[in-house]
């Protein structure tokens, strides 16, 4: 559904992506593994389209979308949840989640009610400003806000980050959920363990270079991944 | 559910509205019918000035926060855009008969039509509803087109680099107007004058004695409608795009809002209306020249905005209406020596009313930090209240 072929990416003077070849195939989850700084980040980021590709070519269902504007490339069905979370502070639970379907001009009632569905604490506080959500909530509404786009292919750059152990397998039991409804998932982890459990296909990413690739459950129990990265 | 509370709220914010023009209409009528009128309503009290002032400087104030506000672009630009709107309108609203003894030192305007003479002249209902209504859209217009063409290199700045290169431009519109060359359009130096004011709207009878009195009631309306455009704009989509990008750039960036697009179309529309509200200001001190719109204004404007609160309309409604009644009138009397009996009291002398208007100023920025009324709207406050009494 998405291959990317060659990528290469610089970001500020220094090449951060040097030379990335992934196949991401319709409705399994993907994910990127790596230590930090190895440029999984950069390689989504570049995906998005915000930041442009110094060489490669990215294809989406047979169409090349290398070096389109964020706007064209989330119109086409890629959407990015991005580090951090990110969500929009002042604004309402609802607001954010309105702005995720920017770019759509249809009724939004059923994506809401669909959203609503897989985070039942969303709809509760729809009216309160996203900035006095908890980290998990936040991290909940990121995933919902992207979800109102209507992805093909939904990205998320560390889901994880800065969230308690118990609320960490809850995301990762939505991501799963999501999955089997029908959305990809391109998912960039540091956790490699809990992300290897969930992935049909992993990519293990080292200073910019790809060097192993497998199911999931291979490199769960490859000795080199569980020396470096499981601990 | 929800939908009927908003259409409730839509109608009763309409009916608010509707009484406020309605109460204006009549506090400035009220001298017509009764004789023994208190000097406060005369049509010369210094409530009317402060009435009309607080609706052009409300229209500016609100423009401004639009873009500073709702879009978080930092821009300072807004008295030169005002200047456009003011020229615009001054240079196509000269009536014909005016034109030779406006541009005496030019020998004449090289404009060589007058709106309002268009439609049958000033002091027909036609022309001047007409001729002043397409000036002032015309003055909105020619600034929004500044803005897209400045927004350009302009808007690729961001926070204080944005608003040292608006400064630049506002200056440099302002030294632009009054270059001679372009005198035969401009006027050069030299004021517009003699073009249809808010005075004109008053209805006179056929021996010259007036009848209604709508000079304060036009500025009104014409505020109050171009606000409720930008509160609608606000609301829409359009309005939670500009507010996701004052928030978080990239994020709204990974959500598809094209954030140049975006950008431009918030600064020119605020543009638009700080034309407008330009346009007005010529209306209101009845000539457009150069001199007026200097930073100062623009501080006077940031400085209502930052006083009603960033991020709130009618925060700013409400402070541009304090901050011109306390600058033109209630501190007035701070200005003129005071005797108490044999006893002078003592400070007040001319410019001791900027002291204490500036320790005002001081002591509600110390009080109120997000200013009167934070990013909150009236409404929210009511909402806010009936909620704590339904627990």
């Amino acid at each position: 559904m998405l291959k990317i072929d060659g990528l290469k990416v610089n970001y500020g003077g220094i090449e951060a992506v040097k030379g990335v070849s992934i196949d991401v195939p319709e409705r399994q989850i993907v994910t990127l593994i790596g230590a930090n700084g190895a440029g999984k980040s950069t390689t989504l980021r570049a995906i998005a389209g915000l930041v442009k590709p110094a060489a490669g070519r990215i294809h989406l269902q047979g169409e090349d979308i290398t070096g389109l504007s964020p706007d064209h490339i989330v119109s086409r069905g890629i959407t990015l949840v991005p580090e951090g979370r990110r969500v929009f502070p002042d604004l309402t639970v609802l607001e954010n989640l309105k702005i995720g379907a920017y770019l759509r001009n249809d009724s939004l009632e059923d994506d809401l009610k669909w959203v609503y569905d897989l985070f039942p604490r969303l709809k509760e506080r729809s009216w309160q400003a996203a900035g006095t959500l908890s980290g998990g909530e936040q991290q909940m509404l990121a995933v919902g806000r992207a979800l109102m786009s209507r992805p093909k292919i939904m990205m998320m750059d560390e889901p994880s980050l800065g969230l308690a152990p118990l609320v960490v397998k809850g995301i990762f039991d939505i991501i799963k959920e999501i999955n089997r409804q029908g959305v990809t998932i391109l998912l960039i982890e540091q956790n490699a363990n809990m992300a290897l459990r969930v992935a049909d296909t992993a990519y293990v990413l080292e200073t910019g270079r790809l060097t192993m690739s497998g199911t999931g459950d291979a490199l769960l129990h490859n000795e080199a991944v569980k020396k470096a990265y499981l601990g | 559910m929800i939908q009927k509370k908003s259409k409730k709220g839509t109608f009763v914010a309409l009916g608010c509205i509707i009484l406020f023009l309605a109460v204006i209409v009549l506090l400035e009528n009220l001298g017509l019918f009764m004789d023994n009128v208190p000097k406060l309503l005369k049509p010369t009290s210094q409530l009317f000035v402060v009435l009309k002032k607080t609706a052009v400087y409300a229209l500016a104030a609100v423009s401004m926060n639009l873009l500073t506000g709702f879009t978080g672009l930092f821009s300072l630009g807004q008295a030169g855009f005002m200047l456009l709107g003011a020229y615009t309108y001054a240079i196509l609203t000269v009536p014909m008969a005016n034109k030779d003894q406006v541009y005496y030192a030019f020998n004449g305007s090289a404009v060589k039509f007058s709106l309002p003479d268009l439609f049958g002249g000033v002091d027909t209902v036609a022309g001047l509803v007409l001729g002043v209504l397409l000036a002032i859209i015309l003055a909105g217009i020619v600034a929004a087109i500044f803005a897209w063409f400045i927004g350009l290199p302009v808007l690729r700045l961001k926070s204080d680099y944005l608003a040292i290169a608006t400064l630049g431009f506002a200056e440099i519109m302002r030294a632009i107007f009054q270059w001679q060359k372009l005198g035969p359009v401009t006027n050069g130096a030299n004021m517009i004058n003699k073009i249809p004011t808010f005075a004109n709207f008053n209805i006179e009878n056929a021996a010259g004695k007036v009848v209604l009195r709508l000079s304060t009631f036009v500025p009104f309306l014409l505020a109050i409608i171009c606000i409720a455009i930008i509160v609608l704009l606000i609301n829409s989509s359009y309005g939670r795009a500009f507010k996701a990008i004052r928030e978080d750039e990239i994020a709204a960036e990974a959500m598809g809002i094209n954030l140049a697009k975006h950008k431009r179309m918030s600064f020119c529309i605020s543009s638009f209306f700080a034309g407008i509200s330009g346009a007005m200001f010529a209306m209101f001190v009845n000539n457009a020249q150069a001199k007026p719109f200097t930073t100062n204004l623009t501080y006077e404007i940031l400085l209502i905005v930052v006083i009603g609160g960033i991020g709130s309309i009618t925060g700013s409604c409400i402070a541009t209406f304090l901050y011109v009644a306390c600058s033109e009138w209630w501190l007035r009397f701070l200005d003129s020596q005071t005797m108490i009996g044999d006893f002078q009291v003592p400070l007040l002398r001319p410019g001791f009313r900027m002291v204490v208007f500036s320790i005002v100023i001081m002591v509600v920025v110390l009080f109120f930090r997000r200013g009167i009324m934070g990013n909150k709207e009236l409404p929210d406050l009511f909402k806010g209240k009936r909620k704590e009494a339904a627990k």
